[in-house]
């Protein structure tokens, strides 16, 4: 690897320990990769010394429980413990813990839920902005074209890859720690141009139009290509946020895409021609009526029982015109008393919806609004939910492999219309 | 007379390290976050042909990793609770699965000089010496 002096000199450690040992793990990191060298960034996302009851106790068993230590040893994979300093650069912490105002509600023990917030304000005490979101593009840290990025969060390195024309890879929680401390990212994969380009194409031959219809083409694209770029086009009309979360959020769900091109749309992607640059698609997938209706199918092979005792949306973080949907569509009903009805999003969304009078609205109508993190990330479902509902492919991919649940996939109309009556009525498109 | 094939592959050295076990193999990309339960060093994707199999001292023979960013971290948690594979040999290189490999600190390799996924199967007895760059493969008994 070529470092430059700077580089060499935290890895030295003239720039203190905490810094050494966050360039060594790069740089091993990096050599695994076969990067050359390092791009600097100064728009860090992860999750620095956060914790879950597993590594809580790991560590308290070995007698190094203070914030330092779990940073040290897991953050920056140091078996030596070091001081911690401020982010050198500026750094962020995406979702995690509980709802610091309804952490009773998903069932946080308290003794779990003080430990959240003794480390989010270690975070908060190391200079990290507190965004607590899977969507930080939703909540103020929208980067620049072109501008490098150490981020995690499969379905928000997707979208600044892909909607903001942003680079990153897929980073992890060590990576971006390292990178919080330094300032530095392998020059690897995404953050060059020539690995930018698409792979391999995606004809649409079916109408693309709701939000629904993205998620599940999200899905099928995610699985035929894997972790490979693919290039979309054919019949849909121009999306706009949500519709593209919920596409590149299904993509990185049931594959491992990092980037993706819809042509007329993407700001990389004018063109076909410039959505593959000098390649030529290695392969092209036909995505018709077919096609849509088998994800449809295995986007619903868990259910079976029409009746849904527990409704979730908000995966990602809900924007806020879903808010407003969500409440539209309530209409003045209330939830039903067999059924609950959770909406997450971020802490930044909900105090716009706050202003809006759509916190009143949904909690008028029974529904729970929540911060911070979801029923897959928290594994938090109302006590006794054996049947969900939900209208994002990423969650309804998740939620059943982690709790066991049966859950449905359908639109934000069908959930709204299972939680106020507690069955499914969702039709195969 | 039984004669134990013996196969040799060459290839990148991702992390470096000795280490042999029986091979658990598998054509589909791995989950990280969300579809495996480190603690117990089990795949528990729905839909995956390794769900409820242990990779736990496994050489894991795979195409890369899917999914979340929190791959690395899964893999670093079952290092720590002692459910890690032994070795990692896989094809397409990812930041998931090169992070994931640095963590657990097991000897990992890449870019062999034929598909791994063609040459092993489950239940193999394998070598990965990621220091010199070899793969030993032996065959399992018919």
């Amino acid at each position: 690897m070529k470092l430059t002096r700077e580089e060499q000199e935290m890895l030295d450690g003239r720039k203190g320990k905490a810094t050494q040992k966050a360039m060594e793990l790069l740089v091993r990191y990096a050599e695994a990769l076969g990067a050359q060298r390092f791009v600097d960034t100064r728009n860090v996302a992860g999750v620095p010394g956060s914790v879950n009851p597993f590594l809580q106790n790991y560590y308290k068993d070995k007698g190094a429980e203070g914030f330092d230590a779990i940073f040290s040893h897991f953050d920056l994979d140091s078996d030596e413990l070091v001081d911690v300093p401020q982010a050198l650069v500026p750094s962020y912490h995406l979702q995690g813990g509980a709802d610091p105002t309804a952490w009773q509600t998903i069932g946080v023990k308290v003794e779990v839920f003080r430990n959240y917030q003794e480390r989010e304000a270690f975070a908060a005490a190391h200079d990290v902005g507190i965004l607590k979101t899977c969507t930080p593009y939703l909540a103020g840290n929208v980067p620049a074209r072109g501008e490098h990025l150490a981020w995690m969060e499969s379905s928000a390195v997707i979208y600044a890859n892909s909607v903001l024309g942003a680079r990153t890879n897929t980073e992890g929680r060590e990576s971006t720690s390292a990178a919080m401390l330094t300032g530095k990212i392998p020059d690897w994969g995404l953050h060059q141009a020539e690995h930018r380009y698409g792979t391999h194409r995606i004809d649409v031959d079916v109408d693309v139009e709701s939000v629904m219809d993205w998620g599940m083409l999200g899905y099928y694209v995610g699985d035929v290509v894997q972790e490979r770029i693919p290039v979309v086009i054919g019949r849909y009309s121009q999306p706009e946020i949500v519709r593209l979360k919920h596409f590149g959020a299904a993509a990185s769900s049931s594959g491992g895409v990092e980037m993706y091109h819809i042509v007329g749309v993407t700001p990389e992607a004018e063109s076909l021609d410039m959505a593959f640059g000098p390649k030529t698609s290695v392969e092209t997938f036909r995505y018709g009526k077919a096609e849509q209706r088998t994800v449809y199918d295995r986007l619903n092979a868990n259910a079976g029982d029409p009746n849904v005792d527990f409704v979730m949306l908000g995966c990602p973080h809900a924007a806020l015109e879903q808010l407003r949907e969500a409440a539209q569509l309530l209409d003045g009903r209330k939830v039903s008393a067999n059924c609950a009805l959770w909406i997450f999003t971020s802490r930044v969304v909900k105090s716009q919806a706050l202003q809006e009078g759509i916190v009143k609205t949904l909690a008028d109508a029974g529904a729970v609004l929540l911060t911070d993190t979801c029923s897959a990330f928290a594994q938090a479902l109302p006590s006794g939910t054996k049947v969900a509902a939900l209208d994002s492919a990423k969650q309804v991919h998740y939620l059943p492999a982690i709790l066991g649940v049966q859950a449905w996939f359908g639109s934000t109309r069908d959930c709204i219309n299972a939680a106020l009556t507690g069955r499914w009525s969702g039709e195969r498109p | 007379m039984t004669v134990s094939t013996k196969i040799i592959l060459r290839g990148r050295t991702v992390c470096a390290g000795r280490a042999e076990g029986e091979a658990l193999v598998t054509r589909q990309t791995i989950p990280g976050w969300g579809g495996v339960n480190p603690v117990k060093g089990v795949i528990t994707e729905t839909q995956h042909e390794l769900r409820g199999v242990s990779f736990k001292d496994k050489v894991l023979v795979f195409r890369g990793a899917k999914g979340s960013s929190g791959w690395s971290a899964m893999y670093h948690t079952a290092r720590l609770a002692g459910t890690a594979p032994k070795a990692l040999l896989f094809n397409e290189m990812t930041t998931k699965v090169a992070l994931g490999a640095v963590v657990m600190r097991i000897p990992s390799m890449t870019d062999l000089d034929q598909n791994p996924l063609d040459v092993i199967e489950t239940g193999d007895w394998v070598t990965v010496d990621a220091d010199r760059g070899i793969v030993e493969v032996v065959k399992k008994a018919p």
